[in-house]
């Protein structure tokens, strides 16, 4: 324990001297941030430097190996570190699928060679990856994905169409899943590969949302040349790498969602509490409105017992204890609570609530609005709840198929 | 917090689970009901939880306690909670026990305590009257005060093992109004006194609760608990306390009607299947499991609250207590519709987690109650 305190100082110290002052207060979670990159953008000048530093140190993968690039922390040391960085409200210097979902599934599948090409890389912010695995005819039934490689030499061809790859206009490298033996289950003719997006071939679309927007695109490979080497695992059980990948973006939905605040006080509460209290008016200290505040409560209540069972699993993790398929409880949980928070602020905005842009209506409320419809994806990016519910009932209830 | 169980705590679910599977299947409290035992649980058994050293669990070693807290109890209350073992736990060492341990002082710990522990003195509060219902500053039981110390009249309800009860903590008004949050005080009062009456009362999960009417029952002044008219804070940190018990209680309840549910959905055949296959009842069995797993988070969070004297003890206890009801009337519900016409009937025991699980919803407290109080809590 005192070990960790000394450890506590030091990296209080440490932040204190390094972070840049225009970087407090940023955004911290996985949605916003400095995502890197070959073309990377940064909100402010002071990013780069945190990056920099932050990256020097490891402590942009606070956890992972020093041999690639990460801090080599232990799992009560990374808690320190982000425990310090929330209280001097220092944003992550970087953030992405690199590190949250293609990283972890190297460390465990890849092969030396390929941890050495790819993760000191996505440490230093150099690369960013998108992934490629839905298709058009693929969606909750992913399995049945049709885009094909075939072999030529030590290369690959791959011929076909990923749709739902988020940022992949943004993205310098792609994780995606490829049909290597049309004639095997369809399970086991999968294979996990990675493919530089700049390999003559590949085009992109971005695709509009209900919302207005979207981080979303549909990629098409058209004889895309890729080599052999960057098949991670073996060629053909690339399902098994997909579903452990699977677990680590569900794990990083329910973070974005409201994992993060394990058990903690969570200031978006507050937020939606103290918006029904300015919009709805105050009744004796109490929000107006008592069916809203109702259900504002629920949402607030949920939300806190949702961070108490992520810091349950966490410190059980913490102990040793082997994870369970807590993941897929995350997944549903993590998203229903963050499409029910979008629908009651809505709600709470009531006639100010409906704007899709222009007079009449501010900033603040047209972006509560586009969150309140984006939201209604979360149920379904990243399986769907109806699967996830599947995998709970067989997985971890037993239930026959 | 840490919220996982240390080895020691582990020990102790493994003794309790296998203590409760010997000792204790629903069976018994089928048999306590069919027979309309006079009293109502096992003595027998209270004594051996005793001797287990679970009554003194959250209690000090100098009243021959274990000096351990919610975090161990609450282990023990679950298990428990599995096969619906009916033992006074609530009244005497969550409610009765609690309040001594508050608010007495060292000769009232000194008389009460150690029988308390050694499982020879049942304890309860009275405090819930027939306008109550979920206020518990909402008390028109009057305390007068004479020369010799106080008269207690007036009536209370659903008093928890009033019946068998050596002693109980009554709530009663020595000053304010019936809404007043001020003015109340602890009494004790001993089975027996002069103008004491015990009615037995029947409710639906099958165990003890009575009337009880005073009509002018003297107490003496080193008989009160705590201070005069500063009762009121003292009780709600009781209940508070007693609401965690409660709840991992419930959270056994639950887990066994979710775990019983779950088994059915695996062995029972129709259209030449087992219907656990069926996707539309594979979700809602997802659901139920989802909805266990918060309240399990919640119950460990409450309970070492309970410890650490956090000071957000009161939100905690609310959390807690509306997640549990409603998760487990939820489970319950699914439970007797999942099970299907067995489950109605009285000869299988789902239904004995069904009426438990409401007679649990409503003490204390149901969960709009609770959420109510949370956001008055919480400033809204």
């Amino acid at each position: 324990m005192a070990e960790l305190e000394t450890f506590r100082r030091e990296t209080r110290d440490w932040l204190l001297k390094n972070a840049p002052p225009d970087i407090v207060g940023l955004p911290a979670n996985d949605l916003e941030g400095n995502w890197g990159g070959r073309r990377a953008t940064y909100a402010v000048p002071g990013m780069k430097t945190w990056l920099l530093r932050m990256a020097e140190r490891g402590w942009t993968a606070p956890s992972w190996p020093k041999e690639y690039g990460g801090g080599g922390l232990a799992p009560g040391e990374a808690k320190v570190l982000s425990q310090e960085m929330t209280r001097l409200r220092l944003p992550p210097p970087l953030i992405g699928f690199g590190l949250t979902m293609i990283g972890p599934t190297l460390l465990q599948y890849g092969n030396e060679e390929q941890k050495r090409e790819h993760l000191g890389r996505i440490c230093r912010g150099e690369i960013r990856w998108c992934q490629g695995y839905s298709e058009p005819g693929a969606g909750s039934d992913l399995a049945s994905l049709q885009t094909k490689a075939v072999r030529d030499g030590d290369d690959f061809i791959v011929t076909g169409t990923k749709i739902w790859t988020s940022y992949a206009d943004k993205a310098d490298w792609i994780f995606a899943l490829v049909r290597t033996d049309p004639a095997a289950k369809k399970q086991d003719g999968i294979t996990f590969l990675l493919i530089d997006m700049l390999t003559p071939g590949i085009s992109v679309r971005p695709i509009l949302l209900i919302s207005g927007k979207s981080p979303f695109c549909e990629t098409h490979f058209e004889s895309v040349r890729v080599p052999v080497r960057n098949v991670v695992h073996k060629i053909n059980a690339g399902w098994t790498v997909a579903k452990s990948l699977l677990g680590h973006e569900r794990s990083m939905i329910a973070d974005a969602f409201g994992g993060a605040g394990a058990g903690q006080r969570t200031a978006r509460l507050s937020a939606l509490a103290s918006l029904a209290r300015e919009r709805l008016g105050d009744a004796r200290g109490q929000i107006a409105d008592p069916v809203l505040r109702d259900r504002i409560a629920l949402e607030d209540m949920d939300t806190r017992a949702f961070g108490f069972t992520v810091q349950r699993a966490k410190d059980g993790a913490k102990a040793g204890h082997r994870p369970g398929p807590e993941s897929s409880i995350f997944k549903v949980y993590a998203t229903e609570l963050n499409m029910r928070r979008r629908e009651l602020m809505v709600q709470t905005l009531g006639p100010s609530g409906i704007g899709w842009e222009g007079p009449g209506f501010t900033e603040s409320d047209l972006e509560t609005t586009r969150e309140w419809l984006r939201s209604r994806g979360n149920s379904i990016e990243g399986g769907t709840s109806e699967v996830q519910l599947n995998i709970i009932a067989k997985r971890v209830l037993g239930l026959p198929d | 917090m840490e919220l996982i169980l240390t080895e020691d705590q582990e020990l102790l679910a493994k003794t309790a689970a296998d203590f409760v599977s010997e000792h204790s299947p629903v069976s018994r409290v089928r048999k306590l009901r069919d027979a309309k035992d006079p009293v109502g649980f096992s003595k027998e058994l209270w004594k051996q939880m005793a001797e287990l050293g679970w009554l003194g669990i959250p209690f000090p070693e100098v009243v021959g306690g274990a000096g351990l807290g919610f975090a161990e109890l609450a282990v023990v209350l679950e298990a428990l909670g599995r096969t619906l073992a009916p033992e006074p736990f609530l009244s005497t060492v969550l409610l009765g026990g609690q309040v001594l341990l508050l608010g007495g002082t060292e000769v009232q710990q000194k008389e009460w305590l150690p029988p308390v522990v050694n499982g020879d003195c049942i304890l309860t509060a009275a405090y819930q009257e027939p306008q109550t219902r979920y206020d518990l500053r909402r008390v028109a039981t009057r305390a007068d005060r004479k020369a010799d110390g106080w008269r207690l009249s007036g009536e209370k309800i659903q008093v928890l093992d009033g019946h068998v009860a050596d002693a109980l903590v009554v709530v009663a008004r020595t000053s304010g109004g019936e809404h007043d949050a001020k003015g109340l005080t602890l009494f004790l009062v001993r089975k027996g006194a002069p103008g004491l009456e015990i009615t037995r009362q029947s409710r639906v999960d099958s165990r003890n609760a009575a009337l009880v009417k005073l009509s002018g029952v003297a107490v003496g002044p080193s008989e009160v608990i705590g201070a005069v008219d500063e009762g009121g804070d003292l009780f709600e940190n009781v209940v508070d306390r007693a609401t965690v018990g409660l709840c991992a209680e419930m959270l056994g309840s639950m887990e066994e009607a979710a775990a019983s549910t779950f088994k059915y959905l695996k062995t029972r055949v129709q259209f030449g299947v087992p219907i656990g296959s069926f996707q539309a009842l594979k979700h809602r069995a997802a659901r139920m499991y989802i909805e266990l797993e918060l309240s399990r988070s919640t119950v460990m969070a409450a309970a070492r609250a309970v410890d650490e004297d956090h000071p957000e003890l009161p939100k905690l206890a609310s959390l807690v207590k509306a997640r549990c009801s409603d998760a487990g009337i939820l489970i319950a519900n699914e439970a007797i519709q999942m099970h299907g016409g067995v489950g109605m009937t009285d000869e299988y025991d789902v239904g004995f987690y069904l009426k438990r699980a409401r007679v649990a919803e409503i003490t204390f407290g149901d969960a709009s109650h609770h959420r109510d109080r949370w956001a008055r809590l919480s400033g809204y």
